[in-house]
């Protein structure tokens, strides 16, 4: 039984087939990670599972109800703040926008950013600004998160601590992740399966799980070789 | 973007005071030559004082003609600003608002008035005179469109230039509608409101002149038509001080209203 069943039949941008029969479930409490080359449609797929696009041939179905929008936490490429909002207000952006919800307080001092509640978005650097969205998804206790691309705009070092921050937040938070990204090795770090979708309408070409156990040290052998069965998918999908 | 714990108290660390004054009564170098050489020439006598009278000639004449009657006409043109610039921006709000929100108005109203932004505002003069008399009625009204147009030009744009991106995020907040307008729409647009509001004032006592120098008994137009029609030179400037010194004061009033609702703005100005 699945969290959250993805099928898109077909997915078009005018004349161009993006999507062609994939199937993704996310089953409860796991992470998977969707990688696949540039242009090849994952972001699409990420937002169809978050119905922000809804012209598709297919189907989303989440296991509660129609799978409202507060089912999902989605968290962008860029961390989107509303400027005007301070960072408190940012991630209680939900219920309003409070002076100080306790709620939103505890998940900010969670993600790293206590001391920072009534700062403007505009004094935070990118990888602060991406906590605050990480917060903000979970303030409505969604069931699943989608990250499109969430850590591609941050330097080598903020990435991997913020990909330290999400692994911790997903397991304490019993919060099912898709994560969407280029960089195999976040893909593989995270995720306890890899989702490999091909290039021009191939649909999925490849599952790999990675298992080893967690909390995960990038220093795990098991690691290296999930990554290279990865890279292999990738060659066989003619996406390097 | 950087971590540098260092960084950040270096860019907090205010200007030195000493830089702040200096810069400010900069403004007031070229106003206070331009005084003093006018002064100058005519204590001179290279120009005529009464086609060019001295400063302190104009001051005299204001002071001739008392606080009363001079505070009089200033009461009376910043009343009819206040009152038609009220009307007209609230208008203009509540009209871009909705052009700006629904597809159907910008449709239905835009095109009328856009049409009607191209008409040279003294135009409506002789129209005004003939529906609405001579009273504050016309001159309320001229006001009020003159305010119009750049608020609701302000707010459309506002609205229209507002991030997708940010409205998808409220989206998936369930937002939309009403709630969609006054979380995100409004206060997204809130910059471009704002120039707008400014412009509006600045256009409200351009028109107000013009209104009162068509019919009116008191008020700075007023002044100004009487001082040519008794040929006194000194009482159409000491009408032109007044203007620019009253709106250049409600400006700066707009002005620090604006950096104080727009403090979250991450642009040069509202770095300064």
């Amino acid at each position: 039984m699945s969290l959250l069943d993805i099928h898109v039949l077909s997915k078009r941008f005018g004349d161009r087939l993006v999507l062609c029969d994939v199937k993704l479930a996310l089953r409860p409490g796991e992470v998977v990670s969707l990688v696949g080359a540039s242009g090849c449609g994952k972001s699409t797929l990420l937002r169809i599972a978050a119905r922000l696009d809804k012209e598709f041939a297919g189907w989303v179905k989440g296991d509660s109800d129609e799978g409202r929008a507060p089912d999902i936490g989605v968290v962008f490429q860029e961390p989107r703040p509303f400027p005007w909002l301070t960072v408190a207000q940012n991630v209680a952006f939900a219920v309003g926008a409070p002076r100080a919800d306790e709620r939103a307080l505890a998940l900010l001092a969670e993600v790293g950013l206590a001391g920072h509640e009534q700062a403007l978005p505009k004094q935070l650097s990118g990888g602060q600004a991406q906590r605050v969205a990480i917060a903000r998804a979970l303030f409505t206790q969604p069931r699943v998160l989608l990250l499109d691309e969430p850590f591609s705009a941050v330097d080598a070092f903020t990435r991997m601590k913020l990909q330290d921050l999400l692994a911790d937040v997903a397991r304490r938070h019993a919060v099912t992740l898709l994560l969407v990204t280029h960089d195999i090795d976040e893909a593989v770090l995270l995720g306890d399966r890899v989702v490999v979708l091909g290039s021009e309408a191939r649909g999925i070409v490849g599952e790999i799980a990675v298992p080893a156990t967690r909390p995960r040290s990038r220093r795990d052998a098991s690691l290296a070789a999930a990554r290279a069965r990865v890279l292999d998918a990738l060659h066989e999908a003619h996406a390097l | 973007m950087s971590a540098d714990p260092n960084a950040i108290p270096a860019l907090r660390a205010s200007p030195p005071p000493p830089l702040r004054l200096p810069r400010r009564a900069l403004g007031l170098v070229v106003p206070a030559l331009l005084l003093g050489g006018v002064e100058v020439a005519v204590r001179a006598g290279w120009v005529n004082g009464h086609l060019l009278p001295a400063p302190s000639d104009v001051v005299a004449s204001l002071l001739d003609l008392g606080a009363a009657q001079v505070g009089g006409h200033v009461v009376a043109s910043t009343l009819r600003v206040a009152i038609g610039f009220l009307i007209g921006a609230l208008a203009a709000l509540l009209v871009g608002a909705l052009v700006g929100l629904s597809r159907t108005a910008e449709a239905l109203l835009d095109p009328s008035f856009q049409a009607l932004r191209a008409i040279p505002s003294l135009a409506w003069v002789p129209l005004l005179l003939l529906w609405l008399g001579i009273d504050e009625a016309p001159k309320l009204t001229l006001i009020a469109i003159g305010a119009f147009f750049p608020v609701y030009m302000g707010t459309l744009s506002g609205i229209r230039d507002v991030d997708r991106k940010l409205v998808e995020l409220a989206r998936l907040y369930g937002l939309s509608g009403a709630t969609l307008a006054r979380r995100v729409l409004l206060p997204a647009a809130s910059p471009a409101v704002l120039t707008g509001l400014r412009n509006g004032l600045s256009l409200a006592w351009m028109f107000m002149v013009a209104a009162e120098l068509i019919a009116a008994t008191r008020g700075l137009g007023y002044l100004l038509t009487d001082g040519r029609e008794m040929g006194r030179a000194d009482l159409v400037f000491a009408a032109i001080l007044l203007l620019a010194a009253l709106g250049k004061l409600s400006d700066g009033l707009m002005q620090r209203w604006e950096q104080r609702a727009l403090a979250w703005r991450d642009s040069l100005g509202a770095a300064r």
